[in-house]
């Protein structure tokens, strides 16, 4: 048994002589493409086009094999019982952990498993939460809230991101307030200095946004946050699987991200706590292999992570979540950064070329994410998606998880296109002139 | 014709812009009052698809004694079938008996969850015999399916205040 074996059977595809030197091309995303079986089929009558990564990604073959082999060859109980396979089960757990951490410049025992981006910050929610009844003694009062407390997020957010606060507010007489977005999808951080003040005692906001692209000034956001004495949470979701992310470096205090956007299976997240942070919480969830000692009255819990995983844990998809890393880091985070932004910035340009359409967010030229989200005058996102469809083109069609940012662009509902290290640009140009066939269609003429 | 010219057939993309029988809602407390001066029995649903945002809100005049589904007004947000669906509903169930509005309404359903296997009746759906498409896609039911659900939950608030008025 040795640490490694899971990630064992990663392709050589994207294994370019000099990773991190060379920049994608479209003959190296069509390697990479081999990786991805699901990639190569047919949808109604046509290849399929996948642009909906931002949702959920494919999985490589080396994903696949990685829990398949879990399963063949090793298959146990964590952190429980004492036989051989249990043993190898917990050090590929725990080797996953190590992976994962590195990944995202953590500690790793700064990284707790959850089933994915919003468990863990339901997490951090119900520990401030049980914080406040005065749970975890004296070590949990910095993270106590009742009124007079603020908590600021954005209103550019995710409803993962933003409903566990709201809640979190209505559990501890805390006020929940807002960042607002300008016109342009981007946050105003002018009218930011004025919200994040004195009672400010935690700052939630995504990094990047999975709607208009627009990638957070994490640094000044965290500065303001520091002057107030705030805990900062990054909603990472959408940067993790796509630049390279250095936590440690960012300075935050919690962060969050998911591995089935990451190529990653479904079902396994992670939060990302600074080590003395964590140390001091008290847990979310409770039960078996979180504890120390157990009465019937009270029990004692675990040092982190431990403490926050309570019950069997989501060992495969762990395991398989360290093989997508592995691919991700063969294949260079700054490369897929890179590929991904170039593609970003063809849809941005592209989509300025076709009659009635409106970009949502930053246009041409300003640094965003490998996605767009848009309206087509006069014909319903729902519809755009179904044109779409019929052509193989995989898109994502509504308000995306975020009602409060589509509400302030003025509209309901929009189609987004995201991309990922698997998509070509001729991918690009194929949806985009599909795109251009929509209103036409529905008889939409200007 | 395509698939997705059986889905998006002219008449649906008609409808889904003309619109027939939407307009602003007065408040409802108000119509209910109007609506009893005149042997009316005013209610509405609104209706939400959550995979997707759609939105219609319907409301129903019933005679008061006559059961006639005299008046149908809404207002609404949402795709080209949904809306549409709106639109031919209002046309298609104004002036029916509550009987034979639930009938069609019926018929309507059965055929949408058929996945195709069920061909509309033009006899008995008329013009919303052109939701045929929509019966082989479905994620789309529920867009057709919004407006007719709001109306069979509005026809019964209208049927209940008889109810409590005896």
């Amino acid at each position: 048994m040795t640490s490694s074996a899971p990630s064992s059977a990663i392709s050589p595809a994207p294994r370019a002589q000099h990773p991190e030197l060379a920049p994608l091309t479209n003959i190296d995303v069509e390697r990479i493409r081999n990786d991805f079986p699901v990639l190569h089929q047919t949808v109604n009558g046509h290849p399929l086009t996948y642009l909906d990564s931002g949702a959920t990604s494919q999985n490589p073959i080396s994903v696949m094999e990685a829990e398949q082999e879990y399963y063949e060859q090793r298959n146990a109980a964590v952190h429980r019982g004492a036989h051989t396979l249990a043993v190898e089960a917990t050090e590929a757990f725990e080797a996953a952990r190590e992976k994962v951490a590195a990944f995202v410049g953590a500690q790793t025992d700064e990284i707790v498993w959850t089933s994915n981006a919003t468990e863990a910050i339901n997490l951090v929610a119900y520990s401030f939460s049980n914080a406040s009844l005065g749970l975890g003694g004296p070590a949990a009062r910095r993270f106590s809230l009742g009124a007079g407390d603020e908590i600021v997020v954005t209103e550019m957010e995710h409803h993962a991101n933003l409903i566990p606060w709201q809640q979190l507010a209505l559990r501890t007489g805390a006020t929940l307030r807002y960042i607002p977005v300008l016109d342009d999808g981007t946050l105003d951080l002018i009218a930011a200095a004025d919200v994040v003040g004195p009672h400010t005692r935690l700052l939630a906001f995504t990094h990047g946004s999975n709607v208009t692209g627009t990638i957070n000034p994490v640094a000044e956001l965290v500065a303001l946050a520091r002057k107030f004495g705030a805990l900062v949470v990054l909603d990472a979701c959408q940067t993790v699987p796509h630049l390279p992310v250095d936590v440690t470096a960012l300075d935050v205090d919690f962060a969050v991200f998911s591995g089935h956007k990451m190529l990653g299976p479904t079902g396994i997240g992670a939060l990302y706590g600074k080590a003395e942070l964590l140390a001091g919480m008290p847990p979310f969830l409770t039960g078996g292999s979180m504890i120390t000692t157990v009465d019937m009255e009270k029990a004692e819990f675990l040092a982190p992570p431990q403490r926050f995983e309570a019950g069997t844990q989501r060992i495969s998809q762990a395991i398989a979540l360290a093989a997508a890393v592995d691919y991700l880091s063969e294949t260079g985070m700054r490369r897929v950064h890179d590929w991904e932004a170039q593609l970003g910035q063809r849809l941005v340009s592209g989509l300025a070329e076709i009659p009635g359409v409106r970009l949502l967010g930053p246009g041409l030229g300003v640094e965003r994410l490998g996605l767009a989200a848009f309206d087509v005058a006069g014909v319903h996102a729902h519809d755009v998606g179904q044109f779409l469809d019929d052509a193989g083109i995989a898109v994502r069609v509504g308000h995306h998880c975020a009602q409060p940012l589509h509400r302030r662009l003025g509209v309901t509902a929009s189609t987004r296109a995201s991309t990922y290290l698997y998509n070509t640009t001729d991918e690009v140009d194929l949806f985009l002139a599909t795109l251009a066939e929509v209103a036409p269609f529905f008889g939409v003429t200007r | 014709m395509s698939d997705l010219q059986q889905l998006y057939q002219t008449i649906i993309l008609e409808h889904s812009k003309a619109r027939h029988g939407s307009g602003d809602l007065a408040p409802l407390a108000d119509a209910v009052a109007l609506g009893a001066a005149s042997c009316l029995r005013v209610a509405e649903s609104h209706q939400i698809n959550t995979s997707c945002g759609d939105e219609v809100t319907l409301r129903v005049s019933l005679g008061s004694d006559d059961e006639t589904v005299t008046e149908l007004v809404w207002t609404g947000d949402g795709c080209s079938i949904s809306q549409a669906s709106a639109s031919i509903l209002t046309d298609t169930l104004r002036g029916l008996s509550a009987t034979e509005a639930r009938a069609l309404l019926d018929n309507f359903r059965e055929m949408l969850r058929s996945r195709g296997k069920i061909e509309p009746d033009e006899e008995i759906l008329g013009d919303a015999a052109a939701f045929g498409g929509v019966s082989r896609y479905p994620a789309r039911v529920k867009c057709a399916m919004l407006p007719w659900v709001a109306f069979e939950a509005a026809l019964l608030g209208a049927e209940l205040i008889e109810a409590e008025s005896h």
